[in-house]
């Protein structure tokens, strides 16, 4: 064993092939695996130095197999926990308290709004980045000074934790640094855009001291417009138009308000339905544009997003560095030959050629904001939501956080589709990867 | 002579398009070092963003942790001598920072226990023995591994590794500080795995030929010639990896417990830095209370603790290089 083992190790070793070429060219032997290039001297020492490096070498053999041995138990007590629960409801579904109902739906539209955003706001940050550091590289000292610090800078962020990057978040983004909190109320957002408020009265149906006179009334809403969040509420009086939420939209009513103490209401059915008491106290809601943008940003997705942006710009900064370091220098220099400008030769010779691996980079950088979940349970908390996010300040829930939320509660059955959310958030970061990988496998066979 | 006349026209011509022309060009020019300064700025704009993270970082921890300090129940011999770590209790508050400290530390002390030494002797087989097609399955398992959520790390540690670890021996809490360890290594393992293979790949072959040369066996090369010229390489993996493990949130949030408490036993639990800060934003606290702020004076710590250890790291990788050139 000990004769031939030597041998086998110096032809597995990974040397680069025209090295191992010269060793054939030199003539000791070109037979290949089987032979012994020379005849090794049989010394004690030797031996018991080889047999050192043979026990090395299984020891290391076994470690390696232990971290593919983990990985397989990682995944397999997962799937085989997650896998039997993945269902359609667990898709399709709200965060109900039960169970058997419980789904993901509006994690997912979480995660994808927070992660398209994210990717939007950093992919141009993070190259524009990348590209000064490596192709505008200054001649003066001053200037190189704060190219190193840049870069430095760069290399420290990436070592942060992300849950600091979420404490920044909370300050920076979600309350804005408290620069908007002025105001004497500090019940809304100081300065909004897009939000129309209304003041939610009801029918007198549901007022159970009326004499409807028998007739059934359905329970009806009737949204009255008011100024501002902070507007006094609006005394109804009859002949308004409020607005009733129907299922065409909103559509105009005419109301009828009187006070129920002194008179009584008519009796038919199409005017006591559309009737209200003018002495109730409305409740105040707010109907929100797509646009809708308040500041701060609160506990929106914008905030989310900008937050995940702090985490993974240091990534996609580093990983676009290499990317462009990869495009040999001659191509820089025959477009500046040829009388490019700077900016030109990085727009039509070194971006094209350093795409893919840009690309690769960005995905791995999105694949990780996709599982992230410090920086968003620090600035959104653990909040219950049971619909996908509308517009950029809405509230919003991601994967991960979901997944967290279920695996902290002691019911088993919440572990069971914590595991089947797991599985599902592995299966779009393994897409992720797949794509990373095959990006850059198409990339090397062209370089090759 | 109409002829002449004809041709003189179409010099005139021929002039003024040269002229147009010119114009034009001179035009552009001017168009294109327009763009070529704007360019320029938006970019030095881009690389100033990342400088104004950093400084933004410092100033916002820096300064909700000066009003922590405000508080009247807070001194700074509590916070820095204290090992009693009780902000939610009531009128016996107390915010010795060394309680999060110390479960920070065992925690790391565990993980590193298992991830160091089985990423370096990954990587010394990656980088020195493995033939190249197990090199080629290898690499992408773990980079899988490193780019599984810490949430899941989190789920595998409460659901497999307690009860696994109950299993072995009964002592263990359902939370405790061993599986937290575990699994954190398992985090940390691919990166001390692929920065000790980068630090050893850069060794020159020139080295290897040489100790192999003088008739050394490939472990004797190892040992004795390729780790000690990537050792800076080595230690500045360990030391970033460390800084990873410590900042690690959401498996101690999930496995380790929410008890403060200074111990060295791995199967009770306690609470590390960033687990608190989970556990106070995850919670209804006020908003502006003291609890509140001492999030920020938990994270200051931290990141002052996580940034040393990077630039410890940095420097050591950039400085003790040992160049062949």
């Amino acid at each position: 064993m000990s004769d031939t083992e030597p041998s086998k190790i110096d032809h597995e070793k990974s040397d680069p092939p025209e090295k191992r070429a010269t060793r054939v060219d030199k003539g000791a032997t070109a037979a290949g695996q089987s032979s012994v290039p020379f005849e090794r001297p049989q010394l004690l020492t030797t031996d018991a130095r080889i047999k050192k490096d043979i026990r090395f070498r299984r020891m290391c053999i076994i470690t390696a197999c232990t971290s593919i041995l983990i990985l397989a138990f990682l995944l397999g007590s997962i799937l085989t926990a997650g896998i039997p629960t993945l269902s359609w409801t667990l898709l399709t579904g709200s965060p109900e308290p039960e169970p058997e109902n419980a789904g993901l739906w509006p994690a997912l539209m979480g995660t994808l709004w927070v992660c398209a955003m994210c990717s939007l706001l950093t992919l141009p940050l993070g190259i524009g980045t990348a590209i000064l550091i490596e192709e505008f590289t200054p001649r003066n000292k001053v200037a190189k000074k704060i190219f190193n610090l840049i870069q430095l800078n760069i290399t420290n962020l990436a070592g942060v934790p992300s849950v600091v990057y979420g404490i920044l978040g909370l300050t920076a983004f979600v309350s804005m640094f408290s620069l908007f909190d002025k105001s004497e109320n500090s019940l809304g957002p100081t300065f909004e855009v897009g939000a129309v408020y209304y003041d939610q009265f009801s029918n007198l149906a549901s007022d159970p001291f009326v004499d409807t006179g028998g007739a059934d009334v359905p329970e009806r809403f009737f949204l009255l417009p008011v100024e501002s969040r902070n507007a006094a509420s609006v005394v109804p009086r009859t002949g308004m138009l409020a607005y009733e939420n129907g299922e065409s939209g909103l559509t105009q009513v005419d109301i009828i308000a009187i006070d129920p103490l002194s008179e009584q209401p008519s009796t038919d059915p199409d005017q006591l339905s559309r009737t209200i008491d003018n002495q109730s106290t409305p409740g105040r809601i707010s109907e929100n544009q797509w646009y809708y943008l308040r500041l701060p940003f609160g506990r929106g997705v914008i905030a989310g997003a900008l937050t995940l942006m702090l985490v993974i710009l240091p990534v996609i900064i580093i990983s676009t560095q290499e990317a462009l370091r990869a495009v040999p220098a001659t191509l820089r220099e025959a477009a500046l030959g040829l009388g490019s400008t700077p900016w030109q030769v990085v727009w039509n010779v070194t971006l094209p050629s350093a795409v893919p691996g840009i690309m690769t980079g960005s995905i791995l950088a999105i694949s990780r904001a996709v599982g992230e979940t410090a920086p968003i349970l620090i600035i959104a908390g653990i909040v219950y939501i049971r619909s996908a996010p509308q517009h950029l300040m809405d509230d919003y829930t991601v994967m991960p956080l979901q997944i967290y939320n279920w695996t902290s509660r002691p019911q088993e059955e919440f572990h069971n589709i914590a595991a089947g959310g797991i599985v599902v958030l592995l299966a779009i970061l393994l897409s992720f990867n797949a794509v990373a990988v095959l990006i850059r496998h198409r990339m090397q066979n062209k370089l090759q | 002579m109409s002829s002449a006349v004809n041709g003189n026209r179409a010099l005139q011509e021929l002039e003024q398009q040269v002229q147009t022309l010119l114009h034009r060009d001179r035009r552009n020019l001017t168009m294109v070092r327009l763009r070529e300064k704007g360019i320029f700025v938006g970019l030095i704009g881009c690389g100033l963003f990342s400088l104004l993270i950093t400084v933004a970082i410092v100033f916002v921890l820096a300064s909700e942790t000066v009003t922590f300090f405000q508080f009247p129940e807070v001194t700074l011999s509590n916070f820095f001598l204290s090992t009693d770590w009780t902000p939610l209790l009531g009128d016996t508050k107390s915010f010795g920072i060394w309680a999060l400290i110390s479960g920070t530390f065992l925690v790391t002390a565990i993980a590193m226990l298992f991830a160091l030494p089985l990423g370096l002797v990954t990587a010394v087989y990656l980088s020195e023995y493995a033939p190249r097609r197990v090199r080629n399955t290898l690499k992408p398992v773990l980079e899988i591994l490193a780019g599984i959520p810490t949430v899941v790390y989190g789920f595998f540690a409460l659901m497999t590794i307690t009860p696994f670890l109950q299993w072995c021996y009964s002592g263990f809490n359902v939370y405790n500080t061993m599986s937290a360890g575990i699994a954190v290594g398992i985090l940390c393992f691919p990166t001390v795995c692929s920065l000790a293979e980068d630090a050893l790949q850069a060794v020159p072959t020139r080295l290897r030929d040489g100790a192999f040369g003088l008739g050394g066996t490939r472990f004797d090369a190892t040992v004795r010639v390729i780790i000690p010229a990537a050792l800076s390489g080595i230690i500045s993996a360990f030391l970033l990896a460390i800084a990873r493990a410590i900042g690690e949130t959401m498996i101690v949030a999930l496995a380790a417990g929410s008890r403060a408490q200074v111990t060295l036993n791995p199967g009770e639990e306690a609470q590390t830095m960033t687990g608190y800060m989970v556990q106070i934003a995850g919670g209804d606290v006020s908003n502006f209370g003291i609890e509140y702020y001492s999030m920020y004076a938990v994270a200051f710590t931290l990141f002052a603790i996580t940034l040393s250890l990077t630039i410890v790291g940095n420097h050591i990788r950039r400085k003790y290089r040992e160049t062949y050139d």
